[in-house]
């Protein structure tokens, strides 16, 4: 299956993933930031490390919980956004832009056709509100 | 048993409430700002709480009401003055804390309000002491509204002339369209501010009232970061039936006269730990950084060695940090004490720090 390059697709823990040639840039959603409240804590994974996919891969925490990300792929970290680390209520404001979490080599391409497209996330958020 | 409602159920609806159960009822954890900013706006305005779940309980009786209470509530209740207010506990056979509470003297007798999830257990363990002399009964047609923050007083005396009088900790009668409402200056914030026990069928035009005057309706979710930066207990998290008030830091709690005269449930254990001093201690800690070590993560001395657990966690909005309060052994327990805390497997530096987090603004 050819990926668009900015086509996201999503993961039904609410992560985003936009490929750029064998590089992916990973992020919850903004559904997942408004079930989450206000953002006070990240941690995003060091480079070099590797997940596997749905494997737990950084940690979000608002001023109720801490919650797991998880990587939607398998791969090797390039990047953690270390600016959603500094300043997490940046994670509230742009979920879906800057404030990504980690970027991620990835291991194979296919893993990417389980996941959904735009419109088959819309509709599982809302057969399934939290 | 069923999920309670309060009589403002709808109106947190309307209000963009997302709520939680909480001790058996459906409770708004925040509204549509974020806990963040109903923090915040607490802090530097003013803030609205529905606390109508916790039981508003009254008893009537003559002096020997007095005598049964003090048998359980180690407050000096033979001293407490009409529409004063103290801050105590019902204590079990071990000085355990079966409930911590706040006790007014009023005309007939006493009352009590208690924590939802402990209420009708309170009432059979208040009960065990009392005789067929004394009337109790939880009052569930009144509605019970905390008003905490800067300006609340002056929003309130528009309401209801007369309660900027109100020193902290004491209470008195007003009227409201003809109702009556018992007014306390007191609270769970850290905040100057109110407690209004109003009839359920008033409440609406209360609340109609406080968003006029631009209050902002603040959840469960910024009720637990105020208090907990205000260094106050939380039920059933800080405090429960194995933890005593000596190890629990609220020694001041317990009246100069009951701890030499005793005759209270516990008073052995207490006496004897008063002169000892417990094993271990609450205490505040402020971890190093931005992790936020929440209830149950593991603490340990800079040396490595298991000593106690957080009780309560997280990031405090007006300090800008996480905060977190715990149990350490006593020997850790001094103030600025290096310790780490164990969060997802990872030590990080923390020290032991003062209560509260955030300074007390209280009218005396």
């Amino acid at each position: 299956m050819v990926v668009n390059m900015s086509e996201k697709k999503f993961s039904k823990k609410h992560e985003w993933v936009s490929l750029d040639g064998d590089t992916a840039t990973v992020g919850i959603t903004k559904h997942a930031t408004e079930m989450l409240g206000d953002i006070v804590f990240v941690e995003v994974p060091e480079a070099g490390k590797i997940v596997e996919k749905d494997g737990q891969a950084a940690v979000v925490e608002s001023t109720k919980a801490a919650s797991d990300v998880y990587s939607p792929i398998s791969g090797e970290i390039i990047e953690g956004n270390k600016s959603i680390v500094d300043d997490p209520g940046n994670v509230n404001s742009d979920p879906e832009g800057a404030s990504w979490f980690f970027k991620i080599k990835l291991k194979n391409k296919s893993e990417l056709d389980s996941l959904m497209s735009i419109t088959e996330y819309e509709k599982f958020v809302a057969e399934n509100p939290s | 048993m069923e999920v309670q409602k309060t009589t403002l159920y709808n109106y947190h609806k309307n209000l963009g409430a997302k709520f939680v159960p909480f001790a058996g009822y459906e409770m708004p954890i925040q509204y549509k700002e974020g806990i963040v900013k109903e923090h915040i706006s607490t802090r530097s305005y003013a803030g609205f709480f529905d606390v109508s779940h916790m039981g508003q309980f009254f008893l009537e009786g003559d002096d020997t009401l007095i005598n049964a209470l003090e048998k359980i509530i180690p407050a000096d209740l033979k001293s407490l003055k009409l529409n004063h207010s103290k801050y105590s506990f019902l204590l079990n056979e071990n000085g355990g804390i079966i409930d911590d509470l706040i006790i007014t003297k009023t005309l007939k007798g006493f009352c009590i309000i208690l924590n939802a999830a402990c209420k009708n257990n309170d009432v059979k363990e208040i009960s065990k002491f009392l005789s067929k002399d004394h009337k109790y009964f939880m009052n569930s047609d009144l509605s019970l509204i905390a008003l905490q923050g800067p300006k609340s007083v002056e929003i309130l005396e528009k309401l209801t002339p007369g309660v900027s009088n109100l020193k902290f900790m004491t209470g008195a009668n007003f009227n409201f369209e003809g109702k009556n409402l018992y007014i306390t200056r007191s609270g769970y914030t850290g905040e100057d501010g109110f407690e209004i026990s109003i009839p359920n069928q008033k409440v609406e035009k209360l609340i109609q009232f406080l968003i006029d005057n631009k209050v902002n309706p603040v959840g469960l979710g910024a009720r637990d970061t105020l208090r907990l930066e205000a260094g106050l207990c939380l039920y059933g998290h800080d405090l429960n039936q194995e933890i005593n008030p000596i190890e629990a830091n609220l020694k001041w709690a317990i009246a100069k006269r009951r701890r030499e005269e005793g005759g209270f449930n516990g008073w052995e254990k207490i006496k004897e730990l008063l002169t000892s001093g417990s094993n271990k201690k609450r205490v505040g800690i402020l971890p190093e950084g931005r992790v936020i070590a929440r209830e149950n993560t593991k603490i340990f001395s800079e040396q490595g060695e298991e000593i106690g657990v957080i009780t309560s966690g997280t990031f405090g909005p007006s300090v800008k940090a996480p905060v977190a309060m715990g149990y350490v052994n006593s020997n850790f327990s001094k103030i600025g004490t290096k310790i780490q805390l164990e969060v997802r497997g990872k030590k990080h530096e923390a020290k032991v720090s003062e209560l509260p987090f955030f300074k007390k603004s209280y009218v005396k």
